[in-house]
Order: C-alpha cells, then sequence, then structure tokens
C-alpha cells in the first residue's frame, strides 16, 4: 500500500509544476528532468531517512515520542549553518556585495550543505562525548538537551555579530525542498541504501530493549556498544535529510507512530516500513506546499510541522495516553 | 562464535555431576557506601528450586543480579557451570543464565510472540535465523504460561498479569540450565501463581537449577530450598521442614506470622502436595 501511495505521490510530484498540476508530461519534459523529478525524488528519498532515523530514535529511547534531531543535530546543523552565512556574510560584506540566500551561488550552498551535515554529527558527538558513550540512555538525552541549548545560544550569538544569516537561518529552520537537485538525490539515495539495510541488520537489539536494559543484556547483548552503533545510524541519517532538505519537523516523529498504528511487527520491519512511510510523508507534504497558493510556495516543514501538531493531539486524545 | 557448540555439551547431564550450576563466594555490593549484599556465600546444584525471601531492601534482587552477572560485584566470584563468570562470553553466559527482571519495564508495541523469540536470541545471535528447535521452545514456553492465546497481541495491549506470564515465557524459552527469577509471581493470580509454582518444580526435576525471589512465603514454603536474607546477609540456609530455617524466617519479617504444618493427605495427587506442607499464618 505505501509502495502504491508513493507511485501515486511520484505522478503528481512529477505533475505539480507552478502554474497548478499539468499532465502534459511531453510539453515539459525538460521542466521534469531539470526540477520536479529530482524534487520529488529527493523528498522521498529525505523523507526516508527522516522516518528511518525517528524510528531508530523511539527504539532507542523506549519512548514514542522520541525525534531525529534529539541529540543535538538539530541545533548542530543550524549552527553549522549560520556559522557559514555568517563567514559568507562577513566575505561579501568586505567584497562589496552582502549575499544572501536568495543570491546564493552553488559554491556556497555546497558550503551549506556540507556545514548542515557536519553541525548535526558534530552536534551528535559532542552529546555522546558529553554523556560518555551511549552506556545509559537518559544521561545521553540531558546531554542532547544541554548540547542543543548550548548551540542554540552560539548561532543566536553569531546572528547578532552578522545579521545577514537570520534569513538563512530562517528558510533553514522551516525546511524545504526547493533546493533539491539531482546531485542530492544521489546523496539521499546512497544514505538509504547504505543505512536502512545496516539498521534492519541490527534492529533485534531493538526488540530486546523493549523488555528493559537490563533483560537485554542478560541476553547476552553488548548494549554500549551497539546502541552507539545505532545512535550513529540515527545521527547520519539525520544530517544527512538535514543538509539537503534543513529542519523538517515531525516526518521522523509521525512516521514510526503511522506504522504502528497499523501493523503490529518487529523493529526490522518497524524500521522499514517507518522510512517507507517518512517518504510518502514528505513527499505528500511537499506536493502541497508546492500546490497549495500556486504559483506561491509554502517551505514543507511549515506544512509537516502543522500537520503533525494535528496529527499528534489526536494522539494524545486517545485514551492510552491519557493515562 | 563456538557457543552452540559449547552448549548442547552442557546440559544437566553435564552440570549434574559434583561441580555446582551456579557457586558465589564472599560477594559484596555497595550501593552509596553501604553494603546491599555482604558477603554471600552460595550454591546452587543442578534438579534443585529455591526460593530467595527476606524482607524489603534486605538485598534479594541486587543478590540475583551479581548472580546473573549483570552487574559486577565489588568483591567475591561467580562461578557458573565451574567456571568464572568473567570467562563466558556474554552469550555464552546468556545461554546458560535466563533472567525475568522484578517489576517488568516492558513496553512496546511489538508482538507476545516476539518478545517470547527473544529468549532464543542467546542462541542464535544477533544476525542468527530461528530454527525449528528455537520456534518449538518458544511455542512450548508460550503454552506452559499458557500465553498462546494472545500470541499475536501487542505487548502494550496486555493487562499485568498477562505481560508477567509473557515475560516468564520469555525467561523460560531460553531453557538455560540455570533459571534466576525476580518476583516471578507479581500480577499473577492464584491459577497461574500454582501453574508457575508446578513448573518451577518440573524445570528442576529436569535438571535445571532455579532460583526465584518470593514474596508469598506459602509458595516459598513449597520450594526444594530456602534462601533467607536479611540486611544484605544470607541469615539462614536449608529445607522448610529444618525448624531452624523456619523458626530464622520468622523472626527475620518480625514475627509477622507464624509457620504451621499441614497435613494434606487428602489432597494429595501431585508430587508437591505429598509431603506435609509449611504455611504462614498472619499474626494479626
Amino acid at each position: 500500500m505505501l509502495a502504491g501511495l508513493a507511485l501515486l505521490l511520484v505522478a503528481a510530484g512529477l505533475a505539480a509544476g507552478s502554474e497548478g498540476f499539468s499532465l502534459a508530461w511531453g510539453d515539459e519534459a525538460a521542466l521534469i528532468r531539470a526540477i520536479r523529478a529530482p524534487r520529488t525524488l529527493g523528498a522521498l528519498a529525505a523523507g526516508g531517512l527522516l522516518g528511518l532515523a525517528g524510528a531508530l530514535a523511539q527504539g532507542l529511547f523506549r519512548n514514542p515520542l522520541a525525534d531525529p534531531f534529539l541529540l543535538g543535530s538539530a541545533a548542530g546543523a543550524s549552527l553549522g549553518v549560520v556559522a557559514v552565512l555568517a563567514i559568507g556574510g562577513l566575505v561579501g560584506g568586505v567584497a562589496g556585495s552582502p549575499l544572501s540566500l536568495a543570491t546564493a551561488d552553488w559554491l556556497l550552498r555546497l558550503g551549506l550543505v556540507g556545514a548542515a551535515f557536519a553541525g548535526a554529527l558534530g552536534g551528535v558527538s559532542l552529546t555522546l562525548l558529553l554523556a560518555g558513550g551511549a552506556v545509559r540512555p537518559l544521561k545521553l538525552l540531558l546531554c542532547g538537551v544541554v548540547v542543543g541549548v548550548l548551540m542554540g545560544a552560539l548561532s543566536d550569538l553569531l546572528v547578532l555579530v552578522s545579521p545577514e544569516a537570520l534569513r538563512g537561518k530562517q528558510i533553514f529552520l522551516l525546511g524545504t525542498t526547493g533546493f533539491l537537485g539531482w546531485d542530492s538525490v544521489v546523496l539521499l539515495s546512497a544514505a538509504v541504501l547504505l543505512l536502512l539495510p545496516l539498521a534492519v541488520r541490527f534492529a533485534r537489539v531493538l526488540d530486546a530493549l523493549v523488555l528493559g536494559d537490563a533483560s537485554a543484556a542478560s541476553l547476552g547483548l553488548h548494549l554500549a556498544g551497539v546502541r552507539l552503533l545505532l545512535v550513529v545510524l540515527m545521527a547520519l541519517a539525520t544530517g544527512s535529510a538535514v543538509s539537503q532538505v534543513g529542519l523538517v519537523g515531525f516526518v521522523g516523529l509521525v512516521a514510526p507512530h503511522l506504522v504502528r498504528r497499523w501493523v503490529v511487527v518487529t523493529h526490522a520491519a518497524l524500521l522499514a516500513l517507518s522510512a517507507a512511510a517518512g517518504g510518502v510523508l514528505l513527499l505528500a507534504a511537499d506536493v502541497a506546499a508546492r500546490s497549495v497558493m500556486a504559483p506561491q510556495e509554502l517551505p514543507v516543514g511549515v506544512l509537516t510541522a502543522l500537520l503533525g501538531g494535528v496529527y499528534l493531539l489526536l494522539l494524545l486524545r486517545r485514551p492510552r495516553f491519557a493515562t | 562464535m563456538t557457543a552452540t557448540l559449547v552448549v548442547n555439551n552442557t546440559g544437566p547431564a553435564a552440570t549434574a555431576a559434583t561441580i555446582p550450576a551456579l557457586r558465589a563466594n564472599g560477594l559484596v555490593l555497595r550501593l552509596g557506601g553501604r553494603p546491599v549484599v555482604d558477603q554471600v556465600d552460595l550454591s546452587l546444584a543442578a534438579g534443585q528450586w529455591v526460593a530467595l525471601v527476606g524482607p524489603n531492601g534486605a538485598g534479594k534482587s541486587s543478590l540475583l543480579s551479581l548472580l546473573a552477572g549483570l552487574r559486577p560485584p565489588d568483591a567475591g566470584t561467580v562461578h557458573v557451570a565451574g567456571r568464572p563468570l568473567a570467562a563466558w562470553t556474554a552469550r555464552q553466559r546468556a545461554v546458560r543464565l535466563a533472567w525475568l527482571s522484578q517489576q517488568g519495564e516492558a513496553e512496546g508495541d511489538i508482538a507476545v510472540a516476539d518478545v517470547v523469540r527473544l529468549g532464543r536470541l542467546p542462541h542464535q545471535g544477533l544476525f542468527g535465523a530461528p530454527t525449528a528447535a528455537d520456534e518449538a521452545a518458544v511455542q512450548a514456553a508460550m503454552a506452559e504460561t499458557e500465553c498462546s492465546m494472545f500470541a499475536r497481541r501487542r505487548l502494550s495491549a496486555l493487562s499485568g498479569g498477562e505481560r508477567q506470564r509473557v515475560l516468564l515465557a520469555r525467561a523460560l524459552a531460553v531453557g538455560a540450565p540455570v533459571l534466576l527469577l525476580d518476583e516471578p509471581t507479581t500480577h499473577l493470580d492464584a491459577p497461574h501463581q500454582r501453574a508457575l509454582v508446578r513448573s518451577l518444580a518440573a524445570r528442576a526435576r529436569a535438571g535445571a537449577a532455579v532460583v526465584a525471589v518470593l514474596h508469598d512465603l506459602n509458595l516459598a514454603l513449597a520450594a526444594d530450598r530456602l534462601l533467607v536474607m536479611q540486611h544484605g546477609r544470607l541469615v539462614a540456609d536449608g529445607v522448610p521442614a529444618d525448624p531452624a530455617v523456619r523458626q530464622r524466617l520468622v523472626q527475620v519479617f518480625d514475627h509477622a506470622f507464624s509457620i504451621e504444618a499441614v497435613n494434606l493427605a487428602s489432597a494429595g495427587s501431585t508430587g508437591i502436595a505429598a509431603q506435609p506442607r509449611w504455611v504462614a499464618v498472619p499474626a494479626l
């Protein structure tokens, strides 16, 4: 069913132009090839990574409200972006033509992607370092909060020094699928193909964690090691997605919920299905973002946050969470 | 990974001879400077089911987790089948020692049968595929604790008693020669408590060494052997028929009950009920 939905949405993604939907694909072949196709496929892959990272986070922390941005990756990524923008702004200011994201050239864009990725991984690494590894999940979560606050403060400071960075930061924070090109598709697909099978291979650890740490250890698992590995996989998935589409919220949180609601499965299937659901969700949001107010475009992150927020509210009204 | 090869040679037959299934010497565990387990010496033979009792905070759960190798002791050693615990790999240890945690902190949306299947993880390893023997052990354990009928439901959708039975099945499915169970009767109703005690006794007859922390003293008094703990120390160790053991038990619990002999000759159909039984009567 997810595959069918994905196909339908890919078709919609290819058809959705700035002037409304169009099925005259022959006439628009160039447009589709250059813009709509990479954007559609990229959204699918980025959503898949976020769904995977969300399912990993929820399994690792045994908490249905865990999301991919928990361990400082969001704050790290936005710090990275702000830093590059601030430096670019300073350099550009000296050269006489202040850079903003609207006039961003590909060099700057490349720098931003790299900075977001490095920032996300840096945030998680710092969290792991502070927590002394992945031995105690609660400590890990608390360190993630601390790192988030610290990096948030740092990027605020940078914005204060170099106000031009604010606009870029805002676009990044809102999340957007607008910058996705073929290079992004290649990167994102490679990340999915690499990370998803690895995560699925270790999924039984997450099954065992359902019993609690001590019981999982009594089953002969080296928890510190395998948990570290899964945290790294989660950080890589989050970092790759964030570097291409910015901080698209709620996809990673909601996708595993949707899957769990429909089927009772072990984590191997949950991870794969969450990735599929995440891809479908982000693509659906992207198609909607492009067509709701066409030719105006909504930042996709705003849409996912809106839909995700409403969904969570409904979820919280269910009796299981009320107690 | 030679774990499975070694395992097949260490059934009850290999351990029943002279080497105790589990042996602890001078175990000490300190938490916050206070000794929670204090100089405990203990030897468990295969074929015995042992009840570990004592007031709240006596150190029963801590002792059990030391025996299971889940935390390192501050002093002392634990030997499993004659070898120090540290000499086994984690997976080898997990095949030999099944441990059931107190108050299941288990919470999740995976199916009951998949929870029980986790018991076979030590045999399969993280990447191994289940064999027919694995699945047979899983089905048998679920039948034993009567949770086959909700095998496909989510763990999170079960009542406390049902969940306890599932977790118990998970521990039984390991098929380990040493079973360490922390409060296995939590949330269980009377028929399932009875079923539990019977299956613990049956496992012991089949050659396992079974230790269960029990709050229900009437169930504990039906065990082959009683271990009484107080303030981290083992203060009595013997059969329930031993008057000294019973006296210590009553003392440790501040004379909150008396222990009386009951002759159940008329009922005596099962093995457990054949001998005179001891019951704790609250001293109100």
